[in-house]
């Protein structure tokens, strides 16, 4: 399955996809809103992106980026699907449903950078002490004790 | 993680149905790390686990964005410390990947079989401590035989034992020992000789096989489902080693094969492990006479920048898929970095795994599951 097709088959559920084949793979930047319905689109047939091997969040101080890294087990074809949350409030609807790996990532991603997922079936802190303030993996995350600054 | 009035209040939690809460770690002799289970029991049969992680986190991800690109790999070898040269050269590739950095071929030739090296050496000293959480306790001390070997040769290449740091961008940090190739070859000699009496003392042992066969099975859809991979995943029929699916350095000129199991039980994902090994030697012995002559390391400038975008590199650890996703801004220093561990994935099964079997049962489940805690916490 070549990019081309999958670009064609996402358009027909998705049209606002806004897409990037600058890296190494196929990009998909879409709103947050879409990734709800498009997320149980592709990990069925024909696309079947089965396999969620990345999960995580990037911070850019005036946005956040949650980064899904897919890959098809059958087709052995890898896309990274980006979608784009405010700062001052993020949320996004789980995955872990569909990719129950991710009900782990959503809960480290949740801890280190403050992104509320609806419908987490265990939205709690996993790596980090209950009682821990703050969002350590953010650009603003400030702990004047344990963080040396080089 | 717990808070302490937590794990005390949890130790006499009686649930609705006189369930039973255990904690399992974080000092428990069969985590050989610092793990917490908090176990819900009836009666006897296991109805969840939740895992408590972070008492090792180090925050590496957030300490590597302030290191620069020469300075990070050395903190990589500190999370799988039992793959270090394989996490190196995850993120060695990377940089040579974004910055178009060639590297010679005597450098791809020593990093396969140093690699190969390392699996093998994390998979004997798994099948020590599993055996031993199973209650045998001597092929601990055969698997440390062939294991001091690797270290002893990991010593006179690299002058350090576990935390390697002898991968570089661009090669090696230096030429290997001029005893190098007849160390490994001797290795090899003793290994195949030795590598019988495992099976006859672990594979054919009758208590063994009671205790593992049909314990702690994870079907296929679920294997992919929850990210497993590596030899969890290969026991349950998932094709997923990396080396075939993207091969790196020169994986891609040896011949070896992807072993698979089916059972997807605790004996199948021992059985991968010490087929594994055996695939490792047979690709070390392709190119352990035919090592170029040459540089050992390419050219490259003092100062590393990656590139403007984001970069993501796969590598197959003894534990399974290793990813490191690196985003850059151009600079010396990377603006997020991501390191995608195979542990975190395959424990996220755990539960799934382990459901309504016996709490003995879950010491075979969890030992087959190879969990290295730091690498899970990172």
């Amino acid at each position: 399955m070549t990019n081309e097709k999958i670009k064609e088959y996402i358009s027909t559920y998705a049209p606002n996809v806004i897409y990037d084949e600058t890296g190494e793979w196929l990009n998909l930047i879409l709103e947050a809103t879409e990734w709800q319905k498009l997320a149980s689109v592709i990990k069925e047939p024909p696309i079947q992106m089965d396999f969620l091997f990345c999960l995580t969040c990037v911070d850019w101080k005036t946005h956040l980026t949650m980064v899904y890294h897919l890959s098809s087990t059958k087709h052995r074809q890898n896309i990274v699907i980006k979608v784009n949350l405010a700062i001052d409030q993020p949320i996004i609807n789980t995955v872990s449903a569909i990719w129950r790996t991710a009900e782990f990532h959503e809960r480290e991603v949740f801890e280190m950078f403050g992104v509320d997922f609806i419908n987490h079936p265990d939205l709690r802190k996993l790596i980090l002490e209950d009682d821990f303030k703050g969002y350590p993996l953010r650009k603003d995350f400030e702990d004047p004790i344990n963080m040396i600054k080089l | 993680m717990y808070n302490q009035t937590e794990i005390i209040k949890d130790t006499t939690a009686l649930g609705p149905e006189g369930e039973l809460v255990i904690n399992m770690g974080p000092q428990h002799p069969a985590t050989h790390g610092v793990l917490h289970l908090v176990v819900t029991l009836n009666g006897e049969t296991i109805k969840k686990i939740e895992p408590h992680l972070g008492y090792i986190h180090r925050s590496i991800e957030k300490m590597c964005e302030s290191l620069t690109y020469r300075q990070f790999i050395y903190v990589t070898s500190r999370m799988d410390y039992l793959s270090s040269h394989i996490n190196n050269t995850a993120c060695a590739l990377l940089i040579e990947k974004g910055m178009q950095i060639e590297v010679p071929e005597r450098a791809q030739y020593v990093r396969v079989i140093l690699n190969e090296l390392t699996r093998i050496a994390s998979h004997e000293l798994w099948i020590g401590a599993m055996a031993m959480d199973l209650g045998a306790f001597t092929p601990f001390f055969y698997a440390f035989r062939e294991r001091e070997m690797i270290t002893d040769i990991m010593e006179d290449t690299c002058g350090a034992r576990l935390t390697m740091n002898y991968i570089v961008p661009g090669g090696l940090m230096y030429d290997i020992h001029p005893e190098f190739q007849n160390k490994v070859k001797a290795f090899i000699k003793q290994f195949k000789e030795k590598v019988v009496e495992y099976e006859d003392l672990v594979t054919n042992n009758v208590i063994f096989q009671s205790r593992t066969v049909g314990v702690g099975i994870l079907s296929a859809q679920d294997a992919i489902s929850f990210g497993c991979t590596g030899p969890v995943a290969r026991a349950s029929g998932v094709r997923c080693d990396i080396r075939k699916i993207a091969p790196y350095d020169v994986y891609d000129k040896v011949e070896f094969d992807e072993v698979i199991e089916t059972a997807g039980d605790s004996f199948a994902r021992y059985m991968v492990r010490i087929k594994e090994m055996n695939q490792s030697i047979r690709i070390i012995e392709q190119l352990i006479d035919s090592i170029p002559e040459g540089e050992f390391v390419g050219k490259t400038k003092n100062v590393l920048k990656l590139p403007k975008g984001e970069f993501y590199q796969r590598v197959e650890t003894a534990r399974g898929e290793f990813g490191v996703y690196i985003v850059s801004e151009g600079g010396t220093t990377p603006h997020r970095i991501k390191f995608r561990s195979p542990g975190f994935s395959n424990l996220s099964a755990l539960s799934h795994m382990a459901e309504g079997s016996k709490i003995g049962d879950l010491m075979a489940t969890m030992g087959t599951l190879d969990l290295v805690i730091p690498d899970i916490d990172r």
